[in-house]
């Protein structure tokens, strides 16, 4: 047995392994490092971790998105970065007619629900409009032709919007009803972090219900599962995967809708890093897994915010923020080499990994 | 007869209405507004103009296609019908905009927008000549169908070299200014800005007239001819270019040459990335990692500021070459295991982390931080030291000579086979006892190679490496020219570079829109010719399936086809 | 097509190398540095090296549409209308060797605006200092551009915005003896304008006694910094020192006041934060933000009156980045300079001296610009040296002036 177990180790694995291990000893070093300095206090850490909470919230709606996408198209829809970016982008302006005509803070809950239906609207039409245009006619070309198209529409996309909206920065008004926090004892959370949060809860609740429960969900898992053979049963694959996009495209929206909530200014290129985070999240719970979309943008959300302080700080890294996003793609680094089905799994990993 | 009619209008309809709604887009994005300084013809026709009438004629076109087997009558009126169309959605911004301050979310919805598409008569009758003009325009196009195939080609070609001639404006009177008294011959032809109409029409009328005799000659295909013949092409073809190729700096001067600078560092990176992409199928979006490498390594041994080390650039580029390589290997390593789309988010996170790391504040005593590196060396050969841009040009020359043998032999060898199994089919590519690890790693490290390269030829020339200079946006430069080129061939990275690298640093205009034209190109060369403007043979083969004479079933792997190995 | 194109460009190519031997004749100039000859009908050339695609792009856009207003408002110099064409710097070396090769190369040019940014113009300089021209910069902060036997500084170049050095000692002068603040934390955002003013304002403020209690860095397209912000209340600082941009720091800015631990820290930006976005950006948190700039005091007024309604009117939108105004006054010295040293001609030509004009530029004095009172310094330094603070009220723009 130990021989043919030798023989599956390459040399390449052993020296992957060697750097993992490397990297792994350099993170709990620091970690001990840090909490033996005990420059934060428990207050700050909770701090962090709840801003990282918060910050997932948003990468793990971003992350259903390409989640869905990829459970039923085996692609990574690079677009989905620019289809998160259109729908607060523009309903920025509906925002601020809202604020000129009085309603914004007037009726807080009805300006929330226009300004979340026009994203979801604006960017699950740009989702459907691209799985058609760009999508739909290459399902049976090789690998790599659908993913450079996916690449091309996120660049066409992305500067298309900059040259309708300009480049410049968009303010998106504040709610009067969201200032402020709630504490409980020492712990603050923002009413806007709450929000976010909470949101993202509940819309992961419901795309997983939709998936889980219902007829059309069965149509999604079926098409994931076998284009062919649910073609056969009866069902129609071209209607089934645009309507993928569209939930993706919606959830996206809603999305970015927290995302001004929480950080209130718009821009053309607002969407690509989140885009990438929010895919490393995906993957990281496991992709085309709902929960685990959402579970791997928590966990991810909380890494990248309490990561710096707590593994670089205490190796004497001077101005450890400006690594976080290394920390990001090193964690995601670290999932597909150690395991790539993610954190909840999910059956395909392997052989599409 | 009646349905066939309804669905004829339907479609003119529904085409005229997409044209209508690009037309609206690129207004709003600004592309018309902006290229309307430029003009084609002067004091007639701008480039804006062109970008706008030009949808509406295409779209027009190609809805008179689907009826071609229908009456000339038909075939006009769907055409002009869809040009209207266009034109009245059009008229639809303007209009619009009259009421509802568009402004305020369009940042191009100004006046003078207004202007362009009215054709400067404002409401109403600037709608009433819009509408007229789709119409004319939409038949204008549908009439092309009725031309016979000679025709159309000489009209397309001639229209084309104006429009070229009219945007190249400035680069050609640079050139041609330099020829003294001799440049009159040229200099009627152009006017303060854009072609002077006398100008176009000549130009016209020798293109046309070039073209109709072109295509009336039957010319052998190149691959008919008899071997030796074939050499004797080859060689004149690669004899005539070489010599240009070593003219060209001291012909065009010190403002191309920087251009030729530019456009020959990422031909060099884009040989690499040709490997990596091209020949081995792995999609490598952090390639720009490399090039900083390569770039920072001859910083910190040649710079005097870091006071590490004092070499000469001779002595730090080997060094910068293998350290390139060796990070190639090193970020290869991970990625082994990984296919198609997560090795392309996993190389765009490696090459950000590299320009991270570049730009720490923890690093900064060794690589500089936000400041970068300064005073990095020269090259000296002898007692001349390279330091103009038409000096370096030659080195970047000889960095593509070299690379590009290299990638050439690479190709046809047994190692270019074993790449172009594993971007097939990893694992029947395993399975014929290919090894995997070794074929990923050795490209990835020759892709590296080349970027290194690369990288210390652009240290140099600038004399300072700044990590704001390796940004993803070089790596998606990269990506493009050799996509839009042709993935895996090499003259279509000379090709993909000319066009994509070249085109903005001569149009300003398109500078501005450079991703946006780079993503759809993306879009549109993929949907439409994905083997690129050059294609690899063997590619062109491979996408296009379908096309051959042989029924098949369903698409089989190139591997079962072996007489159309023809490279 | 593309071989068609081959052929055609080959033969030009030869040609061109045929009849390369005759070039155009030299005017008759006494200038040391030869003379740009406008012809009666001809525009006089400026160009400029700005930032005007990419993700830096609103920091040149801005600085062209202020020399724009400029040009707008100015109308004709000596008879000539003005032609503005440019290149793009892409804010990096590249991207001004780039631009400056192209502009030196083009004999026509007089006077150039630029470069947006300071890494740009040390590797343009060289090139333009080379063809004679005069380059003023709107946005250069870096020192070494204009401190005497610095290999960067090369004659010819000049500047209407601050050199870092002075930004950065005034600031920390403002929060030591003003603020009365021993603990301070800096903030950049990597870019050199940002990491140098920063490092100033930390070795003042150590010089003067007081102590940094951490350096962070962030990246300016960031949106979320209350990790960082929570991280940098951990080491109990009583003033926090950023001076980015406005998109980062107007977000730092609102953050900064919902981040437990920092209640009651001062914050203070730099000019690069002096722009009514923050007001806009920062809603309600940005009350009591300081940040340093020109002091406005007496030319302020002109700035809201005549210069914004211009720049709305040509634009359609309120400036997008900060150093219009600086630009602005570029341009004007560019025309004054020019209008004293030209000479026209018996039949309307107008001739250049382009050393004299360099001398003339060198030698403004005393002049009235949107940012000040400037006078520039044999180096190039030609920015007013009276830095003061201002501080944010909400809805309030200009923010009202406080100190010195």
């Amino acid at each position: 047995m130990l021989r043919t177990w030798r023989q599956r180790i390459t040399f390449s694995d052993v020296v992957v392994w060697a750097i993992g291990l490397a990297i792994a000893f350099m993170v709990i070093y620091g970690t001990i490092a840090t909490l033996r300095l005990g420059k934060y206090t428990p207050a700050t850490w909770l701090d962090l971790i709840i801003t990282g909470l918060a910050l997932g919230g948003i990468y793990a709606l971003i992350a259903l998105g390409y989640t869905l996408v990829y459970g039923i198209l085996r692609m990574i829809n690079f677009a989905h970065s620019e289809v998160f970016m259109a729908g607060p982008f523009t309903a920025a302006f509906l925002a601020d007619a809202l604020v000129k005509l009085g309603i914004w803070n007037r009726y807080p809950l009805l300006s929330l629900v226009l300004v979340l239906a026009l994203a979801a609207a604006i960017s699950s039409s740009i989702a459907f409009l691209l799985e058609r245009i760009a999508y739909r006619p290459l399902r049976t070309a090789p690998r790599l032709v659908p993913l450079i198209t996916a690449i091309g529409a996120s660049f066409f996309l992305q500067y298309t919007f900059r040259g309708l909206y300009g480049s410049g920065l968009k303010g998106f008004p504040t709610l009067e009803v969201l200032k402020g926090y709630w504490s409980l004892g020492t712990i603050h959370i923002l009413k806007t972090q709450a929000v976010v949060i909470l949101g993202a809860l509940a819309m992961m609740l419901i795309l997983y219900g939709i998936v889980q429960y219902t007829k059309f969900g069965k149509a999604m898992r079926s098409v994931s599962e076998d284009k062919e053979t649910a073609a056969l049963m009866g069902i129609d694959v071209d209607r089934t995967i645009s309507v993928t996009f569209i939930l993706g495209g919606a959830s996206a929206g809603v999305a970015g809708i927290l995302y001004v909530i929480l950080f209130p200014v718009a821009h053309f290129f607002m969407g690509f890093i989140p885009g990438i985070k929010a895919f490393t999240a995906a993957v990281l719970g496991g992709i085309g897994n709902v929960p685990g979309a959402f579970l791997g943008g928590l966990i991810l959300g909380v890494l990248e915010s309490v990561g710096p302080s707590l593994f670089l700080d205490g190796m004497g890294i001077p101005a450890p923020y400006q690594l976080k996003d290394v920390i990001a793609f090193i964690i995601l680094v670290f999932i597909l080499i150690f395991r790539p089905s993610g954190i909840l799994g999910e059956r395909m990993a392997q052989a599409k990994a | 007869m009646s349905t066939n009619t309804s669905a004829l209008w339907k479609q003119a309809i529904r085409t005229g209405l997409i044209g209508g709604a690009i037309v609206v887009l690129l207004a709003l994005v600004g592309v018309i507004g902006t290229f309307k300084e430029r003009d084609i013809i002067s004091g007639w026709i701008s480039m804006g103009h062109v970008l706008f009438l030009a949808p509406i004629l295409l779209i027009a076109y190609s809805a008179a296609r689907h009826v071609e087997s229908h009456s000339k009558l038909v075939i006009l009126l769907v055409g002009a019908i869809s040009g209207l169309m266009s034109a009245l959605v059009t008229a639809i911004l303007p209009l619009f905009g009259q009421v509802v301050n568009l402004r305020a979310m369009f940042a191009n919805a100004s006046p003078d927008l207004y202007k362009i598409l009215t054709f400067g008569q404002g409401i109403p009758l600037g709608v009433i000549i819009l509408l007229l003009v789709g119409f004319l325009i939409g038949g204008l196009g549908a009439s092309l169908l009725l031309l016979p195939l000679r025709a159309r080609k000489v009209l397309s070609q001639a229209v084309v070299w104006v429009i070229l001639a009219g945007l190249l404006r400035e680069l050609i009177v640079v050139v041609i200014s330099r020829w003294g008294v001799m440049a009159y011959i040229f200099r009627w032809m152009f006017a303060q800005n854009g072609l002077a109409p006398v100008g176009a029409i000549a130009i016209f009328v020798i293109i046309g007239a070039l073209t109709f005799w072109q295509s009336g000659k039957k010319r052998p295909a190149p691959r008919d001819l008899p071997p030796h013949q074939k050499r004797k092409r080859t060689l004149v073809t690669l004899g005539g270019a070489g010599i240009i190729l070593i003219i060209l700096p001291l012909v065009l001067g010190v403002y191309f040459s920087e251009i030729l600078d530019t456009v020959g560092l990422y031909i060099l990176m884009g040989l690499g990335l040709n490997i990596v992409v091209g020949f081995a199928g792995l999609l490598d979006l952090g390639y720009v990692a490399f090039f900083a490498i390569g770039a920072y390594t001859v910083g910190i041994l040649t710079s005097p500021e870091l006071g590490l080390f004092h070499l000469t650039y001779w002595q730090a580029l080997p060094f910068a070459v293998m350290v390139a390589v060796l990070a190639g290997v090193v970020l290869g390593l991970p990625v082994l295991k990984m296919r198609g789309d997560y090795l392309a988010i996993v190389t765009l996170g490696f090459g950000e982390i590299i320009r991270i790391l570049a730009l720490s504040d923890w690093l900064k005593p060794w690589l500089g931080g936000s400041q970068g590196i300064q005073q990095i060396a020269h090259p000296w050969i002898g007692g001349l030291e390279l330091r103009n841009q038409t000096q370096l040009y030659y080195l970047i020359l000889v960095g593509i000579a070299i690379a590009g043998f290299i990638a050439w032999r690479l190709k046809d060898s047994r190692l270019g086979r074993s790449w172009m199994a594993v971007r097939e089919d990893e694992d029947v590519a395993q399975a014929m006892g290919i090894n995997l690890v070794a074929t990923k790693l050795l490209a990835f490290a020759t892709g590296a190679f080349f970027a290194g390269l690369s990288g210390t030829i652009f240290a140099t020339k600038l004399t300072a490496a700044y990590p704001h200079s390796f940004s993803l946006f070089v790596s998606i430069n990269a990506l493009c020219l050799i996509i839009i080129g042709g993935m895996g061939s090499i003259p279509g990275v000379v090709v993909g570079s000319l066009v994509l690298m070249g085109s903005p640093e001569l149009l300003r205009e398109f500078a501005e829109y450079r991703y946006l034209v780079y993503g759809a190109l993306l879009v549109v060369m993929m949907l439409m010719k994905p083997e690129g403007l050059w294609p690899e043979a063997r590619r062109r083969l491979e996408l296009h399936e379908e096309n051959e004479l042989v029924p098949h079933e369903e698409p089989q792997p190139v591997l079962n086809n072996p007489g159309q190995l023809g490279g | 097509m593309f071989k068609r194109m081959f052929v055609a460009f080959s033969l030009l190519i030869v040609a061109s190398m045929v009849l390369t031997a005759c070039g155009p004749k030299a005017y008759q100039c006494t200038d040391a540095l030869g003379c740009v000859d406008i012809g009666p009908s001809d525009p006089i050339h400026i160009a400029y090296a700005l930032v005007i695609a990419g993700p830096d792009e609103t920091l040149g856009i801005d600085s062209r549409n202020g020399a724009e207003v400029a040009i707008a408002m100015k109308g004709q110099v000596l008879g000539h209308d003005i032609k503005f064409t440019g290149e793009d710097d892409g804010c990096s070396a590249e991207g001004g060797q780039a631009a400056g090769t192209k502009l030196a190369a083009d004999p026509t040019i007089v006077a150039i605006i630029g470069t947006s940014c300071s890494s740009a113009a040390r590797v343009a300089m060289p090139l333009i200092s080379q063809a004679g021209m005069v380059m003023i910069s709107a946005s250069n902060t870096a020192v070494d551009l204009t401190v005497a036997g610095n290999p960067n500084n090369y004659p010819g170049y000049l500047r209407t915005a601050h050199s870092d050095s002075v930004q950065g000692a005034a600031a920390a002068k403002f929060a030591f003896e003003e603020m009365g603040v021993r603990k301070a934390a800096t903030i950049h955002d990597g870019s050199m304008y940002a990491d140098q003013l920063q490092q100033v304002f930390a070795k003042s403020f150590k010089e003067m006694g007081g102590t940094i209690t951490t350096t962070e860095a962030v990246d300016p397209n960031q949106t979320d910094f209350k990790s960082v912000l929570t991280s940098v209340a951990a080491t109990g600082p009583e003033f926090i020192y950023y001076p980015i941009f406005v998109k980062a720091g107007s977000l730092i800015t609102r953050q900064a006041k919902e981040t437990t631990g920092l209640e009651g820290v001062y914050l203070m930006g730099a000019d690069g934060m002096f722009s009514p976005d923050v007001v806009e950006g920062a809603g309600d948190a940005v009350e009591g933000l300081y940040v340093s700039s020109p002091d406005l005091a007496a030319f302020g007024a002109d700035y809201v009156a005549v210069f914004l309604p211009k720049y709305s009117e040509m634009f359609g939108t309120e400036p997008i980045s900060i150093f219009h105004a600086h630009a602005y006054d570029a341009a004007n010295i560019i025309f004054a300079a020019i209008e004293k040293v030209a000479v026209k001609d018996a039949d309307g030509t107008l001739h250049i001296g382009r050393q004299a004009l360099r001398d003339a530029m060198y030698a403004t004095q005393d002049f009235k610009g949107l940012t000040g009172n400037l006078t520039c310094t044999p180096t190039g330094d030609c920015a007013d040296p009276k830095i003061a603070v201002y501080q944010y009220h909400v809805g309030l723009y200009p923010p009202e002036r406080i100190w010195p």
